[in-house]
């Protein structure tokens, strides 16, 4: 039969609707402006959102096992901070692994007192926001930090060199992603990991152990966030101490819009990727039909809360229901 | 004859791909205890959400009395005086049981302030009809399940309602309290308030109801006088063919000791405990609930210290701190609570079986998915899983497949000691005499089981022997020749303290 019913209409958008708002998108934006569909265009808001697409794939991993991070904004003005500090007293050769060595230690940090301590991750994170903001402050003085000779150094190759015509940014982004999509599909981690977001309870009773995997989680997200800063600070060899702030809520958005179920156990790298785009080609579309720069932060949440809205409403079959 | 109080003619309801309901009708007489009985999976539940107006019907409709109405939503059966008491509760934790019972239409004074004093007498009248323990002020989640159950009972019988529908409503209630919940269904009955009761319970079935309608695969099977009906009868219409439960001791030769207990205790939870479990038999242990067993469970599973005494595995003494270790060990426990801590309802069938092992399953660095579906397949037949394939979500199977696919994740792991805890919890009773054979097909083959459950017929049915508790501890134990009902009873109840000296 050629038509659809109404069910295969909502399973199909349950599944698929990700993808077809992101396809609808790029239609109406290349639509308005016809630069918006050019390679020059594309390449860059891939690289613009390289950064928050790097910390989105850690942060997917933390949503899914059932937790949230709200500190990788302000953890990856430290890492920024740190390496470009680092990099003028070792050298690059030794800042970056002990940028992410720091960084790291944040991350377990947050990793123990979620995993081990079983405290509440919201209150955890939203402390660590603040708590490593201080630090970076401390650390810098609260001066802005740069590098001295921003010619004669190769540290600017992860932010603004190529290989084989693409921008290297993009390729940490999509090599990272190829990575870690597999982790999280394919190796027992992932499934533990899917397991402990499901069902907690259940996954202990099996034998997982919960707290280690919290634990890894946090630890991947940090890893994530300090190859943001690398990137961050590779491509502007100089920082404010406030460059990543604000940056956690839209790579929270960009894990939502892809799907991952704040209350865990679901989610996809995937779908955090096309997130990432989504929200980089929106504001980008945002742009270049000529609206201010202002607007996009209202635009971009009502977009947000539409398409978490259709989620659910797709997944239940209705727009509004009285039972969740 | 008096004319229904409540009627439901002929719905219909279909899901893709699925009639959850096939034209099946149902009328409730006012002053009658009716009850709807069938299968996981029979419609029970559908109809009763079409009731509540959670489904709208694609055929049929409701009565009642002579008017035909539309239940577009949970407020319109409840402006027509339907209640329904949930197996599964629905009270605020936080908030005191006269907030609970009342909650939406606190009493008022002037400026809108609550009237406590007020509430709390209307709902102290309420709780004395219920004759239990605590008072308005109490806090819900300082209550017992049990208690809380009878809160959600408290406040149906605030509104004035016409038809009350009981769902499972003893499945965590104690004897005593059961004898409270028959006492307000009976007065209710005498207001000429219609009750539907749904139960899996067949005693309580013919006890305190007067006709039973039965539903199988959505379809309407018949409605029958329970003075005219028997459990036989009764379950022929649920499943369509006859069941076994007769007792079943062991004739094959049991092998070594596979687990023995000393002395174990843990704070206040049991005492002294000793046993021990040969490969090939299976020892059940019965008692109230609250008597200790599932936290013997937990112990011997890693989930909880003891306090003292040891834990012996094939003769060598182990500490287990773990779940992890109990599994390294060959220890397994089907868990009581099914969706809660057996499942990962989200995950999918295959994932949800292989996941204990899920770090042994590996080729490369990857989990091995042809091994784990290879598993799955064997343990799908072995346990006659009915499910679309291995890519159904765990949340979307009935209560008896998603138990045997915690079953199967187990067995698949070869345990040395496998513990079973209220196997057949929520379960119908097709699946249930599944479960049963399949224990003893364990024993069998040699496995060392330990069944913890709080129905004395399963009890009977599997166990070789029977370790009766009470509160903490070991009353007695009995072979299955010589223990009789009452002997067990007497035993849980702490009648007669039968301890050896």
């Amino acid at each position: 039969m050629a038509t659809l019913t109404k069910q295969q209409i909502g399973s199909i958008l349950a599944k698929q609707g990700i993808l077809i708002a992101f396809a609808l998108f790029m239609i109406a934006f290349a639509l308005g402006n016809p630069k918006f569909l050019t390679v020059d265009n594309l390449f860059s808001v891939v690289r613009s959102s390289a950064i928050l697409g790097v910390m989105a794939l850690g942060v997917t991993f933390v949503v899914i096992s059932g937790n949230l991070d709200l500190s990788v904004g302000s953890m990856m003005s430290f890492s920024t901070i740190v390496v470009l500090d680092l990099h003028d007293k070792i050298g690059p050769f030794l800042a970056i692994p002990a940028m992410f060595l720091m960084t790291l230690a944040l991350g377990g940090l947050i990793g123990f007192l979620v995993g081990y301590l079983k405290l509440n991750s919201l209150i955890v994170t939203l402390g660590m926001l603040s708590a490593i903001h201080g630090l970076t402050l401390t650390y810098s003085g609260g001066q802005n930090m740069d590098i001295a000779d921003k010619e004669g150094t190769w540290f600017s190759v992860f932010g603004q060199g190529t290989a084989l015509g693409i921008p290297v940014p993009i390729l940490i982004f999509a090599g990272l992603a190829a990575l870690l999509g597999l982790v999280l599909a394919k190796t027992p981690f992932g499934r533990k990991v899917y397991a402990v977001g499901g069902n907690g309870t259940a996954a202990t009773f099996s034998g997982i152990r919960r707290a280690r995997t919290v634990f890894t989680c946090y630890l991947m997200s940090a890893g994530c966030v300090a190859t943001a800063g690398l990137i961050q600070a590779s491509r502007s060899l100089g920082s404010q101490n406030t460059v990543g702030q604000g940056l956690e809520l839209e790579v929270l958005a960009a894990v939502i819009l892809g799907g991952a179920s704040l209350l865990g156990g679901s989610g996809t790298v995937f779908k955090t990727v096309i997130g990432v785009l989504i929200l980089g080609f929106i504001q980008n579309g945002l742009l270049l039909i000529g609206l201010q720069f202002y607007v996009q932060f209202v635009v971009t949440w009502v977009i947000i809360i539409l398409a978490v809205w259709l989620d659910v409403a797709a997944k239940r079959g209705k727009l509004w229901s009285p039972i969740a | 004859m008096t004319d229904p109080i409540l009627r439901l003619e002929g719905i219909v309801k279909t899901f893709p791909g699925v009639r959850a309901l096939d034209n099946v009708s149902l009328s409730v007489l006012p002053g009658e205890v009716h009850a709807l009985m069938g299968e996981n999976g029979a419609g029970k539940s559908t109809l009763m959400k079409v009731l509540g107006g959670l489904h709208q019907p694609d055929g049929g409709g409701i009565y009642m009395g002579r008017d035909r109405i539309v239940m577009s939503g949970p407020l319109e059966a409840k402006a027509n005086g339907i209640v329904f008491i949930h197996q599964e509760l629905s009270l605020a934790e936080e908030l005191s049981v006269a907030e609970n019972i009342y909650l939406g239409e606190l009493p008022r004074k002037s400026f809108g302030r609550v009237d406590w004093s007020r509430l709390a007498e209307q709902t102290n009248a309420i709780l004395k009809k219920l004759n239990v323990g605590f008072d308005a002020r109490t806090l819900v989640g300082d209550l017992s399940i049990a208690n809380q159950q009878m809160v959600e009972i408290a406040r149906a019988l605030t509104v004035d309602a016409k038809a009350v529908i009981f769902d499972e409503p003893t499945a965590s209630l104690t004897d005593a309290e059961k004898v409270v919940l028959f006492d307000v269904i009976a007065d209710l009955k005498a207001d000429g308030v219609g009750i539907i009761y749904i139960s899996h319970r067949m005693e309580e079935i013919f006890k305190i109801t007067d006709r039973i309608t039965v539903l199988r695969d959505g379809e309407y099977q018949g409605t029958v006088e329970t003075a005219n009906a028997d459990e036989e009868s009764v379950t022929q219409m649920m499943i369509g063919r006859k069941l076994d439960l007769s007792r079943n001791a062991s004739h094959h030769e049991l092998g070594d000791v596979a687990i023995e207990v000393r002395g174990l205790s843990c704070g206040g939870l049991y005492q002294e405990i000793d046993f021990e479990i040969y490969r090939g038999e299976v020892v059940g242990f019965y008692g109230l609930v609250g008597a200790g067993r599932t936290e013997i469970a937990e112990t011997l599973f890693g989930l909880r210290d003891p306090s003292a005494g040891k834990i012996l595995l094939d003769g060598q003494e182990v500490r287990i701190h773990s779940p992890a270790d109990a599994i390294a060990r060959g220890i397994s426990l089907v868990p009581e609570d099914r969706k809660g801590q057996g499942l990962v309802l989200g995950m999918n069938c295959r994932d949800n079986m292989t996941l204990p092992q899920v770090d042994d399953l590996k080729a490369g660095p990857f989990v091995a998915e042809g091994a784990e579906i290879a598993i799955f397949d064997l343990y799908r037949d072995r346990l006659d899983i009915r499910t679309p394939g291995w890519k159904q979500k765990v949340g979307n199977l009935s209560g008896g497949n998603q138990q045997k696919i915690v079953i199967g994740k187990w067995l698949s792991m070869h345990p040395n000691v496998l513990i079973v805890d209220e196997p057949t919890r929520g379960i119908d009773v097709g699946s249930k005499s599944e479960i049963h054979n399949l224990l003893r097909g364990l024993a069998a083959q040699g496995y060392a089981v330990m069944v913890i459950s709080s129905e004395m017929p399963e009890v009977l049915h599997v166990s070789d022997r029977i370790v009766a508790m009470y509160s903490g501890r070991i009353m007695r134990t009995f072979t299955s020749d010589e223990v009789t009902e009452d002997s067990l009873i007497q035993a849980i109840s702490g009648l007669g303290d039968h301890r050896a000296a």
